[in-house]
Order: C-alpha cells, then sequence, then structure tokens
C-alpha cells in the first residue's frame, strides 16, 4: 500500500527534475507522454475502474484539440488560458455526454463499435470539412497565456502539464475512493447486483463517460497548444487504439498503471524508431513495436505493474517447490 | 414505525410473464405481510425464480400488477424498488469476489446513502454506510471475517454474505430465492435462526427446496407448477392437501 504512494511520489518527482537534466528533444518527449499520460487516465476511469471496454477515446482527446485551436484563433489578442482551457474541457464533455447518453444503451462489443462509429464521425468532421482545415491541419498563431505563464518558452510549458497531470492523477485517485468511486468499482464488479441494490447504474455510467471525455479534451487541449498544430490523426482509431495499448500494458485497474503504460509505450516506439539502432529498418518500427508489445501483454498478464507481484509469487512457488522437493527426497530417503 | 404484524408490505395481483408461447409466471397473486415466512416450492421451472424476478423488477411482467405499502410500483426499475425497501438474494452467489466482506456490505449499504458528488470523501472511511456494514457482517454471523476477499469464503458463508448484503439496503421486503442450497446441517440451522429472527421486522418471501426446513418455518406455502398457483395455505393444509401430494410432494 505504501510503496505505491511512494512510486507515484517519487515518479512525479523525476518528472518535475527532467527539465534540469534534458535536452531540448527530451524535454519535449517526456512533455508530450505526459499529455499520453493524462489521456491514458482518462481512459483507464472507463475500462479498468469501470469496466466499460471503448474504443473511440480519440474522439474527445480531438475535439479538445479542435477546440482549443478553432477558439484561440476567434481571440484577437492572445487568449486567455483558462478559459480556453475551460471552454475546450466543456466542449469535450459535452460531445462525450451526447455519445455515453447513446452508446451506454449498448454493451459488450456492441458498446465497442458504437462508441468507435462515433469517433469516425467525429474523424471525418475535422477530416472533410472547412472547419477542421482537412487532412493538413490547423495552425494556432498566438498561445493562450496566464499571468507570467509564457508557453512560448519550454519549461513554462512543461510545467503546465506537469502540473496537470499531477491535478488530473490527484483528483481520479480521490474520485476513486470515493463513495462514486466504490459504485464504478462494484458496476465494474458485478452490475446486477448493484442494481438489485438500489443503485441506478445508467447515471453514474455516463457520469463517468462524460468526465472521462472532459479530461480526455483536457489532454488534447495541451496537445494543441504543445505544438501550435493539429491534424485528424489525432481522431483516428489508431489513437483510440494505442492508448487502449497503453493501460493494458502498464496494468488495468491502476492510476499508476496509466502512467508507466504511457511512458512504456512511447519509449519503446522512440526505441523501435531509433535510427542509430536499427539504421534503415527503424523505418519498420511498428513492426518490432507490435511484436514488443505482444510478448510484453502475453508475459505480464497484470502489466508492467503487476510485475512484481507475479515475480514474488513466481519465487515463492519456486521457494515453496523447492521446500517440498527437498522434504520429499527426505522421505523417500526415511 | 408501525410494525404490527399483518401489515402487508408486498402483493402482487394476476401476475404473468410469458416468453413467446411458453407461460412462466401465470397469474400469480399472493401476499407478503410482515412478521411472517411466505415460501414458495414447485419443481424446477416452475416459475418460482421467475416470479422474485418480477417482483424485484429484474423485467417487467406480461400483465399484472406489484404494489409495496399500498403503492402501485409495476412500472418502477428494479433500482428504484430496491431502493424502496425491496430486498433480493439471488440462487447464484451474487458477491462482488474481490472485494473484502466489509466492504461488499458497505458497498450495499451505501444504496442507502450514496453522495455520488461527495468526489473528496473516502468512502471507505466512517460513515453511515460502514457501520451498517458492521451491523450487518456480525447480524448473519460474519463478525470474524470481515477482512477476508468475499471469493475466498466458504460456500455457506457466500451465502450468509448475501443475506447480509441484501439487510445493508435496510428492506422491508426480503425476496430469498433458495438461501439454503448446498448448505450443510449446521449451516442450516444457522441460517433459520437468522430468518426466524429476521420474520419480526420484515415480510419475507421464501423460495426453497429444503422441504423440512420450508414447513418448519413458514407460515404460508404456496404451491406453483408449470407457472400456476396449485394451492396456498398453512404447513397444515398444504401437507394435507390431496392435490398437492400427488403433484408435488409425491406421495401416491
Amino acid at each position: 500500500m505504501q510503496g505505491k504512494y511512494l512510486f507515484v511520489l517519487a515518479a512525479f518527482a523525476l518528472l518535475a527534475l527532467w527539465p534540469l537534466v534534458a535536452t531540448a528533444y527530451g524535454m519535449d518527449l517526456v512533455a508530450k507522454i505526459m499529455i499520453y499520460a493524462l489521456l491514458a487516465l482518462a481512459l483507464e476511469l472507463l475500462v479498468g475502474s469501470t469496466g466499460l471496454v471503448l474504443f473511440g477515446q480519440a474522439g474527445f482527446f480531438g475535439i479538445g484539440a479542435y477546440a482549443a485551436i478553432l477558439l484561440g484563433a476567434q481571440a484577437n489578442a492572445a487568449p486567455s488560458l483558462l478559459w480556453l482551457l475551460a471552454a475546450s474541457v466543456l466542449l469535450a464533455a459535452l460531445y462525450a455526454l451526447a455519445v455515453g447518453a447513446l452508446s451506454l444503451r449498448t454493451k459488450g462489443v456492441y458498446f465497442i463499435m458504437v462508441t468507435l462509429a462515433f469517433a469516425q464521425m467525429a474523424y471525418y468532421v475535422v477530416h472533410d470539412t472547412a472547419l477542421g482545415g482537412g487532412s493538413d491541419g490547423i495552425y494556432l498563431y498566438t498561445k493562450p497565456t496566464l499571468g507570467p505563464l509564457n508557453l512560448d518558452q519550454a519549461s513554462h510549458l512543461y510545467g503546465f502539464i506537469w502540473f496537470s497531470l499531477l491535478l488530473v492523477f490527484g483528483f481520479l485517485a480521490l474520485l476513486l475512493r470515493s463513495p462514486f468511486g466504490r459504485a464504478l468499482a462494484g458496476i465494474r464488479v458485478n452490475e446486477q447486483r448493484m442494481l438489485a441494490t438500489g443503485f441506478s447504474t445508467y447515471p453514474y455510467k455516463l457520469a463517468a463517460f462524460t468526465l472521462s471525455g472532459a479530461l480526455s479534451g483536457w489532454a488534447g487541449f495541451l496537445y494543441a497548444i504543445k505544438d501550435g498544430f493539429v491534424n485528424p490523426e489525432l481522431l483516428s482509431w489508431h489513437m483510440s487504439g494505442a492508448v487502449l495499448v497503453m493501460i493494458i500494458l502498464g496494468g488495468l485497474g491502476h492510476l499508476r498503471g496509466a502512467l508507466v503504460g504511457a511512458f512504456a509505450f512511447a519509449l519503446l516506439q522512440e526505441f523501435f524508431k531509433s535510427e542509430a539502432l536499427f539504421g534503415g529498418f527503424a523505418k519498420h518500427w511498428h513492426l518490432g513495436l507490435g511484436l514488443s508489445i505482444i510478448a510484453c501483454v502475453a508475459l505480464m498478464p497484470k502489466g508492467l505493474v503487476g510485475l512484481p507481484g507475479q515475480l514474488r509469487e513466481r519465487l515463492a512457488g519456486r521457494l515453496t517447490g523447492a521446500v517440498g522437493a527437498a522434504a520429499q527426497t527426505q522421505e523417500g530417503q526415511a | 414505525m408501525s410494525s404490527a404484524s399483518n401489515e402487508v408490505l408486498l402483493r402482487c395481483q394476476a401476475l404473468t410473464r410469458r416468453w413467446g408461447g411458453l407461460i412462466a409466471v401465470n397469474e400469480v397473486s399472493l401476499a407478503l405481510t410482515r412478521g411472517s415466512v411466505h415460501a414458495v416450492i414447485g419443481t424446477n421451472g416452475a416459475g418460482k425464480s421467475t416470479l422474485i424476478n418480477l417482483l424485484s423488477g429484474e423485467f417487467p411482467p406480461s400483465s399484472g400488477q406489484v404494489e409495496l405499502l399500498g403503492q402501485d410500483i409495476t412500472p418502477w426499475t428494479q433500482a428504484r424498488r430496491a431502493r424502496a425497501g425491496l430486498g433480493r438474494s439471488y440462487q447464484r452467489n451474487t458477491i462482488y469476489p474481490s472485494f473484502s466482506v466489509l466492504e461488499n456490505c458497505r458497498l450495499s449499504a451505501q444504496s442507502r446513502w450514496q453522495q455520488p458528488w461527495a468526489w473528496w470523501r473516502n468512502a471507505q472511511a466512517d460513515s453511515p454506510a460502514l457501520r451498517t456494514a458492521h451491523e450487518v457482517a456480525s447480524r448473519v454471523g460474519l463478525g470474524a471475517v470481515l477482512d477476508r476477499q468475499a471469493g475466498l469464503l466458504s460456500h455457506g458463508q457466500k451465502r450468509q454474505l448475501e443475506i447480509a448484503m441484501c439487510l445493508a439496503t435496510a428492506p422491508q421486503v426480503l425476496l430469498l430465492d433458495e438461501p439454503l442450497a448446498g448448505m450443510g446441517a449446521e449451516e442450516t440451522e444457522r441460517m433459520l435462526a437468522l430468518l426466524q429472527a429476521l420474520k419480526a421486522e420484515h415480510a419475507i418471501l421464501l423460495v426453497e427446496h429444503d422441504m423440512d426446513a420450508v414447513f418448519r418455518i413458514a407460515e404460508c406455502i404456496t404451491v406453483m407448477v408449470n407457472g400456476v398457483v396449485i394451492a396456498s395455505g398453512t404447513p397444515e393444509a398444504i401437507r394435507n392437501d390431496p392435490v398437492v401430494r400427488t403433484a408435488y410432494l409425491g406421495e401416491h
């Protein structure tokens, strides 16, 4: 129990210290990973905590990102950071509310397909209309401001993303142990029983869905202000799939799994893309990434977070096995 | 609270459920009163579990009416009926196997104080729900295994936990689907003593195959065959009913 708090504290401390030693590239990479981690946390709320497996998280992410840029461009001067953030999050939340209200009437594989369909709809809206600027995407020319915060400066941007991740992580950690979070856990384990006990589960699921959409919108907003550029790929099903892989890789059912998974996924990707290591083969990085993910999931069914426990169990098994074998030999001798 | 016995808490009238051509429950009417156990017996497939599902609102009836405390609750959802005082247990264990015994009870009790907006509050800290959980767990005899993971309990203990979770919602009416199934003699005695004690404050509908237990504890017995009530009355009357004897109790 204590170990997991220490791990999270240490992780955030290391992330805070990273800019002191990192190159510009390293800082940009970790900033990007932290945004993915935030998105993974939002998805974990649904998949890991509530047991709702969906395949359309990228829709909310992309809507947050596009909202940041489109609304930011409306302002004459540099837009206010907090207003723009609130607006992006609100738009993503409203979209999630509508999608959730309809899709939560289905279950299992149908739920997966309906959420995918909604995400694809959003994808084609930004891809095929003048609003979204087509497949080339659109740019943000003036970054939003907040007091002394200057997001054109890499360290400020990094700090803002770090702080966002910390806030969301802390909020979700509290939420999951609150009555609401426990009800979500009950829905995950046995929804029928929850109904029979007097919980109307639909509003709970819808609230979780909307909240997840809002947090995904926050991640999208950060992505947009970081790069100052968005394109339809942010809403593609590849993105939805990547986030799902992150939380599975990290370990479902644990918030820190989303953090670990986002880092593991992005670092594996960097590793296989590295031309220094793989030369010309680096352009086939998808292959290496895919194979290594299959290996990870096969070898670590509980994800990276579950690895220490898994190793301990195996070690204990081997020890008792050895003791048992020794006892048998002794018996044989006697 | 008026706890006069004989007060009718749950009543159903001409309750019917059709599955295509099959009539699982056919025009069943019964009344559950506080202070008594009303047993429903019948062979497998007689419609007993379907009757419980209709009463608890797991699915709607094809026709007929359900009244709780004098109020028509036929269109109500299952969750709303549960909040209004209708508690049920399942034939198959439907506990939360990965949670502790205490958390199983606490989460069930939480349905009375849901407060989903209080995101900062620790649900497992001291609260009315937690106190209720302690109370019901020790009432059913699980006070010594509060921290055990529910999935690791013995079969009898899981059945006790089912009842505790049901009690945690402070129901007026208990719909119990085979609470004695698969229990040993000692566990059966303990469960019967518990039901005997619960009877004073609740109206209990008991679906059960253990005839000894049923005839010992029930004030009223309803016999169902193929979805139809063929007899209803005191244990004495049912025991001596010639129709029941040939149709169900297996005497010649």
